[in-house]
């Protein structure tokens, strides 16, 4: 837990706070600052679904196995053989003309841009407050998603070294 | 036939001759009238203390002795009742369980409200979000068929099984220190959770999958990112994670 103090003036008990003048001193002015998204009695609304535990899920294990895809991907790719000055049009050419790194690839892509994809839904999910700000964040991220996974997708099987 | 002598101790001869050592100690308290200004102002206050008493008593000596308008909850003062939970030196504590040698009494001690609750003034929050979420996970027996004539009988065994989380005082220092409930005030926070596994691995009760259903939603048990703030905060010892992730155990094992 943070032990920093929050940002406001110190005062000594001698300059009295609560004394008469520093605001109107109607009742009716005062305010308070109520937290993000404070529960109520109506919500949050039940869903009945097993969405978030699968999701929970997926993390863990998507995990696991990406440890082994992108550890195994950075060592081909900047440590071995000559390391990053290899690469080039033909050294993708030719790893793709075989069905294993085309099923790595493609693997890495889709573990990774769910798992990353879902990690963000959750930054989302804690800190925009207005349910039509989550809408529009979770929106364009979806969209994104979908996109570079379909665009990545489409390459990998269309992949044509005669370019 | 004589009167029993007590036996005579160091301790007992210093309290007899007088000798308690005071010291001055600062507390710096963040005050809040929404009447009078809309910000809070960090207030210092100096005491001469035994360090041997609680921060609780501090807060009685001010507001009987400096300043009568600073407001705080207390009830029983000896960590049952749950009343006194703040932020002190920025951990979440019961002031009555807390000894000013223990929190540094050299220099400044911070008390402030618990967070992620309304504060309506100085140290007292609004508690209904964080109650609604207790009442939300039905804390209470649920059973099926006929009423036994005799009480439920329950090995000891099956007791010890949740033992940890019937200590809870519902005094909210783990909700208010977690995080995800500082952002996102929907979250049922550690507090409601400990409460459901209470009645979830009671062998008496029969409510367990109903309490699993609700913890299982978008705000329930996976919005937990084991930071073990509440762990830490807990003045009872509950191991408050722990418990979190049982339930999580409890759904994936039950719905696989």
């Amino acid at each position: 837990m943070s032990t920093e103090i929050s940002d406001a003036i110190v005062v000594p008990s001698k300059q009295a706070h609560t004394g008469k003048g520093l605001g109107t001193g109607n009742p009716a002015d005062a305010f308070v600052i109520e937290p993000p998204r404070k529960r109520t009695e109506k919500t949050p609304r039940r869903t009945r679904t097993n969405f978030e535990m699968l999701a929970w899920l997926f993390m863990r294990l998507s995990g696991v196995v990406l440890v082994v895809l992108i550890l195994g991907h950075l060592l081909i790719m900047l440590v071995l053989d000559g390391g990053v000055s290899k690469i080039g049009f033909a050294f993708v050419a030719g790893r793709w003309s075989s069905p294993f790194w085309q099923g790595w690839d493609l693997l890495m892509l889709w573990l990774a841009m769910l798992h990353g994809a879902n990690g963000m839904r959750q930054v989302i999910n804690d800190y925009a407050e207005k349910d039509s700000t989550r809408l529009w964040l979770k929106g364009l991220m979806g969209t994104a998603t979908v996109f570079t996974v379909l665009l990545g997708t489409l390459v990998i099987f269309t992949f044509d070294p005669n370019i | 036939m004589s009167t029993p002598t007590v036996e005579h101790s160091a301790a007992l001869d210093a309290v007899e001759a007088g000798v308690t050592k005071l010291i001055t100690v600062t507390f710096r308290i963040r005050r809040f009238n929404p009447e009078e200004h809309p910000d809070p102002v960090w207030v210092d206050y100096q005491l001469e203390m035994d360090p041997k008493e609680r921060v609780l008593d501090a807060l009685n000596k001010i507001k009987w002795e400096q300043d009568g308008t600073l407001t705080y909850r207390r009830s029983c003062a000896h960590g049952i009742c749950g009343s006194d939970a703040m932020r002190i030196n920025g951990r979440n504590r019961l002031a009555c369980k807390t000894l000013i040698k223990d929190v540094d009494p050299e220099k400044p001690i911070t008390i402030e409200a618990i967070k992620g609750l309304t504060v309506l003034k100085d140290l007292v929050v609004d508690m209904d979000p964080f109650f609604q979420a207790y009442k939300d996970v039905m804390p209470f027996l649920i059973t099926k068929g006929n009423e036994p004539t005799r009480e439920r009988l329950q090995s000891a065994e099956d007791r010890e099984r949740f033992d940890d989380t019937t200590k809870c005082i519902l005094c909210a220092a783990c909700t208010s220190s977690c995080p995800v409930f500082w952002n996102d005030g929907q979250y049922f926070g550690p507090a409601a959770i400990v409460n459901a596994h209470r009645f979830i691995f009671d062998s008496r009760d029969e409510g367990a999958e109903q309490r699993l259903e609700i913890l299982n939603d978008r705000e329930g048990v996976w919005r937990c990112r084991t930071t073990f703030n509440c762990s830490e905060a807990c003045p009872r010892g509950i191991e408050v994670t722990k418990a979190i992730q049982e339930v999580k155990r409890a759904l994936v094992t039950r719905r696989f």
